[in-house]
């Protein structure tokens, strides 16, 4: 067990936990932020993607000693002042349907718009290409990133 | 699921000044017999101005939280605003409470209208007796009842309680789709928003006080058992609160949290007794299903006489895997077992078999069992099962407390139950034109229904009627069922057995064309030309409205504009849920392997609801049914599952995702499925676009394997 001090959504968070407990259970079992999904534990489907310093990382697959002292940030934390930009759009567009991979969908399209604010279809298919969804709704989440970046959804 | 009943009932109840309460039975399978009719949903108007819908039906991204008010809100002239659903868990009360089949909106569409125009009915017979004005001068507008001659207005919560005391009227007129004003619209899904915010709760993020996380290690053979097991290392990690045999077959390790859980498992010792499935493999299923194939075979459909007819003789074997459903979300329930009483939070589509389960597993009354349905991440027909259940209420009682059981990606992926695998084998005799004079297709597959120990009535899988149906119209035409055994654990996966007949038949349809030297779209039209109804089992199908969407499908494809040099289109026609279907898909081949660029999907589903979800579920099943073309496959060895995680069973990613164009033919019939009749076309037209551009046959899935 290690006493593992981290920023999450802004504030400060001290957890007990075995140091190679992936972020994603430290997060969803210890302090209850159930946003961030669980899918396949191997960094294969992106579910549990959540922001470090800004850049996207699958947190299944980060040990959280790696994160300690860092700046963490979930989809609870995303929408600083109601709802990010790309949570509206992702609203306007009717993205989800079951909903279970949106959240890690909508902070892998932060990530990109933070550093790319608009991309091309490529670009979107570069960043979001590690983010499963079974309910195919790929091509609503490129309009959507599209429609956030202020590019109208045009491709 | 099959769809044997069509009955509908509006019952009244009231509830003593709590507004007026309607209950009506929305049908989904064989329901319960008409003598003991229980209703399973409910209408409820208090006098705060609050319009409620109680109904069971498992959202799981279909929308039906959207779709049903849709439908109930039209007839009842609500304002759409006020509107809420309530989900309804597993009720001895309620009738029967599945969600699949893509029935929720085909089989409760007279229903709700029923129950909204009854209570509509009522409110103004209300108003009317309120103001002691005639009926006919009240009319029904924006959850009020208006009378205009006198410029008064009431609402539905302040009629709620007389409306109450009012017979229910049992011949209530409908609204003509022409002053539809909500049917038939875009309106936004209740859910989005809850979902993107991430505060949504599926099964996995259910909390309660005290609840404990387990996984469990299950026999990696099929059918095995655990021999012995050691709990030593597992209990030195910390969090570590239970090591215990459940059920005969699994260990479960609790611990404070899900990583614990996984850690305990990592380092827990079990010896397994492998049983009688250690040797079966992939080969051997293949070789049983060849085997069962030289059976006799039950028959679906039988036009004419196929074994008289005269001509060319040609014909061609089909094969398909198993596959799993792999849905987001894996597997998980919250149990609370409390002795006289054992409470679930469930992301099911059977609320009820996990009642029924549970109180079996555990020996408490159904009665005593309450189970709670959660938001579902992704069902495809995996929780049609109720295996989670069971395990989560075992594991409750065995450490009394709260618990949680998760699934991993890898247990999702080796103890699932699998879409059958199956062959077939198609026939046909040629005409002078190479038209088929006579067609038959036999269809090899064990039947799920059969294998869960529930009714195959007349040797017929009970989902076979709404999945298996004929396409055209052929003088003699013949489709069989030969039912096959494997020890493999099936289920329903999304179109279930219309996948493979689709993929055998449509496949064939395309090689006729090609032998015939015919373009497969119009050779396709040919066979569809005359109209004809096609009774199968329950279902009319009607050439006349597969003529349709394959036209329209030909016209927004531009079948007859060349392509630019590299492009291949294939099509593929087929019915299923009673929804007719066509689909073109566009690919170039690279490197071997087919790319998919555009695929123009049209359907006929009869009215639409709401064409934004219609969309989605359209786009979805096809992605979804590229997904299982290209790659999807559950491969045995030694009596295991080989595939675990997202790396070796690889669905559909956003780079291979294609434009997918989606039609629906106009229409005022009666509502058909759409959760699932986009998926079964989309395999046979990518591989008669991957015929048109390699000349290569492919007459078994995945088509990269």
């Amino acid at each position: 067990m290690a006493d593992i001090t981290l920023r999450v959504n802004g504030s400060e968070k001290k957890v007990s936990v075995s140091a190679e407990t992936p972020l994603l259970w430290v997060l969803r079992d210890t302090l209850e932020l159930t946003g961030t999904k669980y899918g396949c534990g191997a960094g294969l489907c992106g579910a549990c993607t959540v922001h470090v310093e800004g850049n996207a990382i699958r947190s299944c697959s980060t040990p959280v000693s790696q994160v300690a002292g860092r700046s963490v940030t979930t989809i609870e934390g995303l929408g600083a002042n109601g709802l990010h930009v790309l949570q509206q759009a992702w609203i306007a567009e009717e993205v989800p349907q079951c909903g279970y991979c949106q959240t890690g969908q909508i902070m892998s399209a932060a990530a990109l718009l933070a550093k790319t604010p608009s991309p091309t279809d490529e670009q979107i298919t570069q960043a979001m290409n590690g983010n499963l969804c079974r309910c195919g709704t790929y091509e609503r989440i490129r309009k959507a990133v599209h429609r956030a970046a202020g590019n109208g959804g045009s491709r | 699921m099959s769809l044997l009943s069509r009955r509908q009932f509006v019952t009244a109840g009231v509830a003593a000044g709590a507004g007026l309460v309607i209950g009506f039975y929305l049908p989904h399978k064989s329901g319960a017999p008409e003598e003991s009719f229980s209703p399973n949903a409910y209408l409820r108007i208090t006098p705060d101005n609050k319009i409620t819908i109680v109904v069971a039906r498992s959202e799981m991204g279909q929308g039906v939280r959207t779709a049903l008010p849709m439908i109930l809100a039209e007839e009842l002239e609500a304002d759409w605003k006020q509107i809420e659903i309530e989900q309804a868990g597993a009720s001895t009360l309620f009738g029967d409470q599945t969600t699949g089949g893509s029935a929720s909106v085909r089989t409760t569409w007279d229903p709700m209208r029923k129950a909204g125009a009854a209570a509509r009915e009522m409110l103004i017979t209300a108003a009317a007796l309120t103001w002691n004005v005639p009926r006919s001068s009240c009319t029904a507008e924006k959850s009020r009842i208006k009378h205009s001659a006198t410029n008064r207005s009431l609402s539905y919560g302040e009629l709620a309680n007389k409306a109450a005391t009012l017979p229910v009227p049992t011949d209530v007129p409908f609204k003509q789709s022409k002053d539809y004003k909500i049917v038939g619209q875009s309106l936004p899904r209740l859910d989005t928003p809850d979902k993107v915010r991430g505060t949504a709760i599926f099964g996995l993020d259910y909390r309660m006080p005290g609840m404990k996380f387990a996984v469990l290690a299950r026999c990696p053979v099929i059918g095995g058992k655990v021999s012995t097991f050691d709990d030593k290392e597992s209990k030195k990690i910390s969090g570590v609160s239970y090591v215990g045999k459940i059920g005969d077959s699994a260990v479960a390790v609790v611990a404070d949290s899900v990583w614990e859980a996984m850690e305990g498992r990592r380092v827990l010792n079990i010896t397994w007794d492998d049983g009688a499935n250690k040797d079966l493999n992939t080969t051997t299923v293949r070789a049983s299903l060849r085997q069962a194939a030289s059976k006799k075979g039950t028959s679906l459909y039988s036009a004419g006489e196929p074994a008289k007819a005269s001509g060319r003789h040609i014909s061609a074997e089909y094969e398909l895997p198993f596959m799993a459903h792999a849905p987001m979300e894996p597997g998980n329930c919250t149990a609370h077992y409390q002795g006289s009483k054992c409470e679930l939070w469930a992301p099911t589509q059977v609320p009820q078999d996990c009642r029924d389960s549970v109180a079996t597993a555990i020996a408490l009354d159904p009665e005593q069992v309450k189970v709670n349905v959660t938001l579902i991440g992704g069902g495809f027909g995996r929780r049609l099962e109720h295996d989670y259940a069971v395990e989560a209420a075992l594991v409750s009682k065995a450490i009394n407390a709260p618990v949680k059981v998760v699934w991993t990606r890898e247990d999702d992926m080796r103890f699932s139950t699998y879409r059958p695998a199956s062959f077939h084998q198609l026939s046909a005799t040629l005409d002078g034109s190479g038209f088929p004079a006579a067609l038959t297709h036999r269809i090899i597959s064990p039947s799920i229904s059969g294998q869960k120990g529930q009714p195959v009535p007349n040797g017929v899988d009970p989902d076979l009627p709404d999945e298996a149906g004929p396409v055209y119209g052929l003088p003699n035409y013949s489709i069989e069922y030969v039912v096959s055994e494997t020890p493999v654990p099936l289920g329903w996966m999304r179109s279930v057995y219309a996948l493979q007949a689709a993929f055998a038949l449509e496949s064939f349809i395309d090689e006729l064309a090609v032998g015939a030297g015919k373009d497969p779209l119009q050779f396709r039209l040919h066979l569809l030309a005359k109209d004809q109804d096609l009774q199968y089992f329950t279902t009319t199908w009607h050439t006349a409205r597969m003529r349709a969407v394959l036209q329209l499908a030909a016209e927004k494809a531009g079948w007859n504009t060349p392509l630019p040099a590299g492009r291949y289109r294939g099509v593929a026609c087929f019915g299923c849920f009673a929804s007719y279907m066509a689909e073109v898909v566009e690919i170039t081949m690279e490197n071997g392997q087919p790319r998919v660029h555009r695929v123009v999907a049209v359907v006929d589903c009869g009215q639409v609801v709401n064409p934004s979800i219609l969309e989605q579920q359209i786009q979805g099943g096809i992605v979804y049914g590229l997904g299982n073309a290209l790659r999807a496959k559950i491969t045995i060895e030694k009596g295991r599952v080989v595939q675990g995680n997202f790396d070796d069973y690889a669905p559909l990613r956003m780079e291979e995702t294609p434009a997918v164009e989606v039609y629906a033919v106009p229409s005022a019939e009666a509502p058909s499925g759409i959760g699932e009749p986009s998926v079964p076309p989309v395999a046979p037209a990518l591989c008669n676009a991957i015929y048109a551009a390699t000349k290569k046959r492919i007459r078994a899935l995945p088509i990269l394997s």
